[in-house]
């Protein structure tokens, strides 16, 4: 039972992350949604390692998903410092237009 | 599993979700901040304790100093960091609601619906050494994209943060030394 | 072989950790008199613990709207993260917990003195000491990734996380001498971890204390033991890593651990009162331009050492 226990763990931060990515104006608050939704994959990942899967490959998904983390947070700040600096605006609604 | 780690499992599954819901709930940037990292701390507690103390730490490790910069970068581009008065800046929220709502019951129903595989395997003694192995050896193409994505990353971001280029440093004719920075550095500047 | 201690080095850990830092501060406040032209006397060296009852019955200080959860919460995580961190640092033969992945532990509790610094520093909603906050990041950048290439050459070099094996491993010859350059890096970094001497630039006198200036009473002297904890943690930490442990000649090993911890922490004391304060955008550039590569050159040391054993 533990094993789908931690599914709807990961499941439940998944959504959280979601409803924030979606639902939010503020870029960095998006960001903090899909840093939620990749926390849900690495727990389901584990889940899967643990109980399905104990293999080196089962592993290297948990790793691939620190590295997304990582690469959205770095390419997320510097988007934000970029849309910053050309019209001082961090909000996405007002840099849905393409011209600047 | 034993029961220690039952506890631990439960105990780190509900702090996580109760942080991750604080993050969209309170109004201080700064709280919000930390919520996500308490939540992520818990992620990588569970991740130890299914048996990955490598990974679960380093996560742990990752995410405090992630977040620390992310609360920088939170108060330099938010208005109201501290949230002194309350302020929504949502949009769509009952879209959202309803879309993370269906995702969420499709995603708990396929749980306890799909009849998973029940097949206890002999788990590594050493799963450091496992992942070790795994990475510099069948899995080594990931590893060196990894890399190479890690790489574009860095170069990426830093073009798309930075507004000066060569010649704001080194002048028309580049022959400007040392190069005029805003701020000194420590090697012979 | 180190070996997991009993139930009770749960408490005598955090006690002989104390007992260096006090150490640490009385000699301190020795060389201060000694530099002063006072008397070098006990009471001269014990004076800074007159700080402690002072700090317990102090009125504590009111900012307008200070976030008050988050501020304790910083303040309380710093010698909590010092404590936390010695778990894995064997004495003699034994350690509290000696885990698979010591040396990641011991990095990630550094890593949380960043969050609780910063926190110490928004808390109290002041100029100055959010100032202090921002400080001890743009001072984590630079000396994190060095220290972490640092610990990663002792690891590499006895192919392993675990505390225990790395003091083991320096059978015969010390990491501290085929590895000069993660050790300078090492003590650097915890003279930057405890933010005292050369970095002690989060709490400078020109922003009138930075992360200290607004706290007072209890909170202030969680801080300040934090830094000194951190300090005699650092010192703790780099017996095993670098100086062979516990091992040493006709001594027991406890008693090797215990002279190799505190000469380090002499020197570290030393370098504390010698060495200026220095910037933190001055020496980001020296960390990434030098260091790295000099740290990320000695990590290649150990590898290939190991390719050929």
């Amino acid at each position: 039972m533990t094993f789908e226990l931690l599914l709807f763990l990961a499941a439940g931060l998944f959504s959280i992350g979601l409803f924030g990515a979606l639902s939010q104006q503020s870029i960095v608050m998006i960001m903090m949604g899909i840093e939620l939704m990749i926390g849900g994959i690495i727990v389901a990942a584990a889940d899967f390692w643990h109980f399905l899967a104990p293999t080196g490959s089962g592993q290297v998904v948990i790793v691939a998903a620190v590295v997304a983390m990582a690469v959205e947070m770095a390419m997320g700040f510097a988007v934000t410092t970029a849309i910053y600096r050309a019209r001082q605006v961090d909000m996405t609604d007002m840099a849905e237009d393409l011209k600047g | 599993m034993g029961t220690t780690a039952a506890v631990l499992l439960w105990t780190l599954g509900v702090l996580a979700l109760a942080c991750g819901v604080l993050v969209f709930t309170l109004n201080s940037m700064a709280r919000v901040t930390f919520a996500l990292l308490a939540s992520l701390v818990c992620v990588g507690g569970v991740v130890t304790v299914l048996g990955l103390p490598y990974l679960g730490v380093v996560i742990v490790l990752m995410m405090a100093m992630e977040m620390v910069i992310m609360a920088v970068f939170m108060i330099a581009y938010m208005m109201n960091p501290a949230g002194l008065t309350p302020m929504s800046m949502l949009h769509n929220k009952r879209g959202a609601l309803a879309i993370s709502g269906v995702v969420f019951a499709a995603l708990t129903s396929a749980v306890f619906v799909v009849p998973w595989p029940d097949r206890p395997r002999l788990r590594s003694k050493d799963t450091t050494v496992q992942v070790g192995m795994s990475l510099m050896g069948d899995q080594m193409l990931t590893m060196v994209t990894l890399g190479f994505v890690l790489l574009a990353t860095m170069v990426g971001a830093t073009v798309l943060a930075t507004n000066r280029g060569r010649y704001d440093r080194f002048g028309d004719d580049l022959d400007q030394r040392p190069a005029r920075d805003p701020a000194g550095g420590g090697v012979g500047r | 072989m180190v070996e997991a201690g009993a139930w009770w080095t749960l408490l005598a850990a955090p006690a002989l950790l104390l007992g260096f830092a006090v150490l640490a501060v009385t000699a301190d406040a020795a060389l201060t008199a000694r530099d002063a032209g006072r008397p070098v006397t006990v009471s001269a060296a014990m004076r800074p613990l007159l700080a402690v009852p002072r700090a317990l019955v102090a009125q504590p200080r009111r900012m307008p709207a200070p976030d008050r959860m988050l501020w304790r919460a910083g303040v309380v995580s710093v010698p909590v993260a010092a404590v936390l961190s010695t778990l894995v640092i064997p004495f003699g033969n034994v350690a509290v917990a000696d885990l698979s992945v010591g040396v990641v532990w011991f990095n990630a509790m550094e890593v949380m003195t960043w969050a609780g610094l910063w926190l110490a520093g928004w808390g109290p909603n002041a100029a100055f000491s959010l100032v202090g906050g921002y400080r001890f990041l743009a001072q984590g950048l630079a000396y994190e990734l060095p220290l972490m290439f640092a610990l990663i050459s002792t690891a590499t070099g006895a192919q392993s996380l675990r505390v225990g094996d790395i003091a083991a491993a320096q059978y015969g010859l010390w990491y501290a001498v085929w590895m000069p350059v993660a050790f300078v890096v090492y003590l650097a970094g915890v003279l930057a971890f405890s933010f005292l001497g050369p970095f002690a630039y989060p709490v400078g006198q020109d922003i009138a204390g930075g992360v200290l200036s607004e706290t007072s009473g209890v909170d202030r002297l969680m801080l300040q033991a934090g830094r000194w904890l951190w300090l005699a943690a650092g010192a703790a930490m780099a017996v095993p890593l670098f100086l062979g442990g516990g091992a040493g000649p006709a001594l027991p090993a406890w008693a090797w651990s215990l002279i190799k911890t505190l000469l380090v922490l002499a020197a570290l004391v030393a370098a504390v009162r010698r060495l200026p304060v220095i910037r933190a955008d001055r020496y980001v550039e020296f960390a990434w331009v030098v260091l790295i590569p000099l740290t990320i050159l000695q990590a290649l040391v150990p590898a290939l050492v190991n390719v050929n054993r």
